[in-house]
């Protein structure tokens, strides 16, 4: 502070710097204005029933949709759950409850920095993991790919969640002479149960919207598919594919892909939002 | 006497935790030290598998020569890593020098100026774009940004600072400086909530010294939030960059996908997750893919390093202000 | 109500030491001739190398109350948190000594700390009901949890009206427990360490996070309470001490320096300390 400068001079200063500032948040603001009113104006008009239902036409062929990429979206979203989910929250839960001794540390720092892998090494190791061996590329190698990604974020988020709730809730508990572990699961999980939920839900976001770890796992299918052990199509390859491709009415397609992906995003976003407002509600 | 009295003490159970002779603790106990364990069982697989795949490259070229050659030639089976490098550094180094002041600005913005509860509506946009998929921006960076910059903006710097080799040759749209720029606003999101949480955790004592000694608002933040805040700031900004190296989908979109190092910003160029991403599911030789699960190593070890780095910075302001300030 | 015949102060000679015993059933026993509830026999505590809690011994009589009182950190609370094994949560803990409910010690082997606490009912200082869970799926929580059957609905209505909690409450019991006053949760809560029929009642510091008349409703149920529970209070509030309870010790620096009928302490104690606190000297 330059107490020799005039009042006046360090006045000014602050008051640009307070609109610097402010312009960072106009130039940040800019962007996120431009890829959703883009993705709506360019991608709505290719909304229709058929476009959500329909298997991709070859080029030049009118008509066609993303039918078989959503359906896959989903079921390899679904699959990864089922393996990241429990993993996840399972670690985040031992970490809140018996995570402080040295094990426990380790543990916390990996899932940390695993957390910043980036998600096309991780498309790698579902390869070694799962291509190699069953010999091709299937949706369980994409589902792996995925549940690995969502395994140290969740951990993270649930050990967080879990050591909010106070420790007077575990000593009531004891005190009516419930064991230690039944406290944990029916009385501090079951507390911190609203929370965790959110956090599976932005967890399945973000998995939802992963492109590079299925190129070489899932890789695509032009047809429907349900089964686990064969290439699947997903609505973020599919939208890579239409918008490398030299066509435009490919083009077109990915912008309306793009919509339909960032409606499943949102969803997911605003109900783990509306379901944080619900837990706070009617409880002081 | 006392030793009578003594002889049946009884200790709380030995290592302290409640009821661990009790069978249901025991069970519950085991599964979640299973559960905890499947993490680092998970991070062996990761760098285990990586090193599997890689291995064919190993036969045929050291460290060294890979880390340092320029040759990509899949029909002869020679790799190098250097061309995809140099692409992910200068991606990496313009994301940062765009991002960072901007990010802080808006840090500073939202923690310091704003009033209490806009800056709470402001984190909205900011986590809004940190939940659009990377394959959405790659589409709005092919066919806005790489048009908006090969039109209007390279035509303009090549004219006015085109003696500058950053800013020399053909203005194509395509290359470091499109995917430089869209990196920027997708680390954007990153580093600022981080900077935003450490910010929250200056003391409140050191700015209200500050103002009350007559400091102007900015004149405060120079001088209690940013000294406080500056390691974990760099956290911040090493946590975007981490995720700057490894972002893939945006960059491969526009990057141009030429393996040439340039000096040039408007030059096409390639990264190594794109390079990945575009070969690995066609690459045939065991060692054409070994070599591309080496840049996946690379990749691994450089962002788990900043990772690391990023969270010893992070927690060291969170826990204590006598490790960081001045 | 059985007149509250003076208390032993056993503090000034050390007990004759009970018949040492190996058999572990029945568990040693002082006699089922005692005539006491609750029975200490030197008690310590140790947090690591500090010596919480020095050679405590003391009775409680059946259906009476027992208030603990003393200056700040002269272990009261850890003190009734030894007479329900709660120290066994904490690392690092040790306590020595005996501690007889109806002629069994608790700290015997083969018994089961978890059990012992359906017997030994706690209340602590914040009110802490459950957050996820009613009224009515508080109050039964000690039942559910430990799965325990029968009819809950009659049992939670009994000990919401023991409580003083059911007329309040009854048209709500699937409101969150959180919705209630500072006061009320308190009620459930005793309501709620009621259900699994305890016969020993500790209370820390119960009515401390309360406004005075949530206070009085306090106090006034534990008389209500005292016909058919035993219970040990711990206070700092000395009138809260001569309103509530029979029999009151006074703690300092972790020993019992005193313990008598209540009248007696406040009145006309017997140790120079005793009366420096009770008369405000102090603490």
């Amino acid at each position: 502070m330059n107490l020799h400068a005039s009042f006046t001079y360090r006045k000014v200063v602050d008051r640009m710097m307070a609109g610097v500032c402010a312009i960072c948040f106009i130039a940040a603001f800019i962007p996120l204005v431009s890829v959703l009113w883009l993705v709506i104006s360019k991608g709505a008009a290719g909304l229709s029933w058929a476009f959500f239902t329909e298997l991709p036409k070859p080029v030049g062929e009118e008509g066609g949709g993303i039918g078989n990429a959503l359906v896959g979206t989903l079921y390899m979203v679904g699959l990864a759950c089922l393996i990241g989910l429990p993993l996840g929250v399972g670690a985040g839960v031992y970490l809140a409850e018996k995570g402080d001794g040295t094990v426990g540390q380790t543990v916390r720092f990996m899932a940390e920095v695993l957390s910043g892998v980036p998600s096309i090494v991780i498309g790698i190791v579902a390869y070694a993991l799962v291509v190699i061996p069953m010999g091709h590329f299937s949706a369980w190698a994409g589902a792996v790919a995925l549940s690995i990604l969502m395994i140290p974020t969740l951990a993270r988020a649930t050990e967080e969640l879990v050591r909010l709730v106070p420790g007077s809730l575990r000593e009531a508990s004891l005190a009516l002479g419930v064991p230690n572990w039944r406290t944990s699961l029916r009385v501090i999980i079951r507390t911190a149960l609203g929370g965790i939920v959110t956090a599976c839900l932005l967890a399945v976001a973000r998995a939802a919207g992963e492109t590079a770890p299925l190129l070489f796992t899932a890789l695509n299918n032009q047809y429907w598919n349900v089964n686990p052990s064969a290439p699947t199509a997903s609505l973020t390859v599919a939208i890579f594919n239409y918008a490398i491709s030299p066509y435009d009415d490919w083009h077109a397609k990915a912008w309306t892909a793009s919509l339909v992906l960032l409606i499943v995003v949102g969803l997911l976003n605003i109900a783990s939002r509306v379901l944080t407002r619900n837990r706070l509600k009617g409880a002081r | 006497m006392a030793e009578a009295a003594g002889h049946l003490a009884v200790k709380a159970t030995e290592d302290g935790r409640p009821g661990s002779g009790n069978l249901g603790d025991r069970a519950f106990n085991g599964v979640l030290w299973t559960l905890g364990i499947m993490v680092l069982v998970v991070a062996g697989l990761i760098v285990l598998n990586l090193a599997l795949v890689a291995r064919p490259l190993a036969k045929e070229h050291s460290l060294w020569g890979f880390i340092t050659s320029t040759e990509w030639n899949p029909v002869e089976d020679h790799f190098g890593a250097l061309t995809f490098l140099y692409g992910t550094l200068v991606t990496s180094a313009v994301s940062i020098v765009v991002s960072v002041p901007i990010a802080i600005g808006l840090s500073l913005f939202i923690t310091q100026f704003a009033p209490p509860k806009l800056g709470r509506i402001l984190t909205i946009p900011v986590e809004l774009l940190a939940a659009i998929p990377s394959v959405v921006y790659g589409l709005w960076g092919l066919f806005i940004v790489v048009p908006w910059l090969r039109e209007s903006i390279q035509p303009w710097l090549g004219k006015h600072l085109g003696f500058l080799p950053i800013f020399s040759g053909p203005p194509i749209g395509l290359g470091y400086m499109a995917s430089g720029l869209i990196l920027a606003v997708m680390i954007l999101p990153t580093i600022v909530a981080v900077s935003v949480e450490v910010m929250k955790t200056t003391p409140e004592a050191n700015r209200e010294a500050a103002l009350a000694l007559g400091a102007t608002k900015w004149e405060a933040v120079m001088m209690a939030v940013i000294p406080y805040s500056r390691a974990g700031i760099l956290g911040a900004v090493l946590l975007g960059l981490g995720r700057a190296l490894g972002e893939t989908m945006a960059v491969t979109m526009v990057i141009g996908n030429s393996p040439q190092i340039s000096a040039s910003l408007f030059a096409p160029g390639y990264s190594l997750p794109a390079v990945i991403a575009n070969e690995f599911a066609e690459a045939t030789s065991a060692v054409h893919i070994g070599a591309l699960a080496g840049l996946g190593l690379i990749l691994f070890a450089t962002t788990f390093l900043l990772n690391a780095g990023a969270r010893v910075l992070v927690t060291a302001v969170q826990k204590g202000p006598k490790r960081v300030s001045g | 109500m059985t007149p509250a015949a003076p208390a032993q102060a056993m503090s000034q000679e050390k007990p004759a030491p009970p018949p040492p015993t190996v058999a572990q059933q029945p568990p040693p026993a002082t006699g089922t001739d005692t005539p006491f509830k609750v029975e200490v026999h030197d008690l310590n505590v140790y947090f690591r190398t500090n010596h919480a809690i020095r050679h405590v011994s003391l009775g409680v009589l059946p259906q009476t109350v027992l208030a603990v009182i003393g200056p700040s950190g002269c272990g009261k609370s850890t003190f009734i948190r030894a007479l329900n094994r709660m120290h066994d949560l904490v690392p690092g803990a040790r306590v020595e000594g005996k501690v007889f409910v109806d002629g069994r010690d608790l700290y015997a082997r083969g018994i089961d700390p978890v059990l012992l606490r359906r017997r030994v009912g706690m209340v602590f200082q914040r009110p802490n009901p459950f957050p996820t869970m009613s009224i009515y799926e508080n109050v039964a929580a000690g039942l559910t949890l430990n799965g325990i059957g029968g009819n809950h609905t009659e049992i939670v209505e009994r000990c919401l009206r023991q409580a003083a909690l059911w007329d309040e409450v009854k048209d709500r019991l699937k409101h969150a427990g959180t919705s209630l006053s500072g006061g009320q949760q308190q009620r459930l809560c005793i309501a709620r360490a009621l259900a699994v029929e305890p016969e020993v009642l500790l209370m820390d510091e119960p009515a401390s996070a309360l406004d005075p008349i949530a206070t009085a409703k306090i106090e006034e149920l534990i008389h209500e309470l005292k016909e058919k529970y035993t219970i040990v209070i711990v206070t700092h509030s000395m009138q809260q001490a001569a309103r509530v309870s029979d029999n009151t010790a006074f703690f300092y620096l972790g020993e019992l320096i005193e313990m008598g009928p209540t009248a007696q302490i406040f009145t006309n104690p017997r140790e120079r300390r005793t009366e420096d606190y009770v008369t405000g000297k102090f603490g």
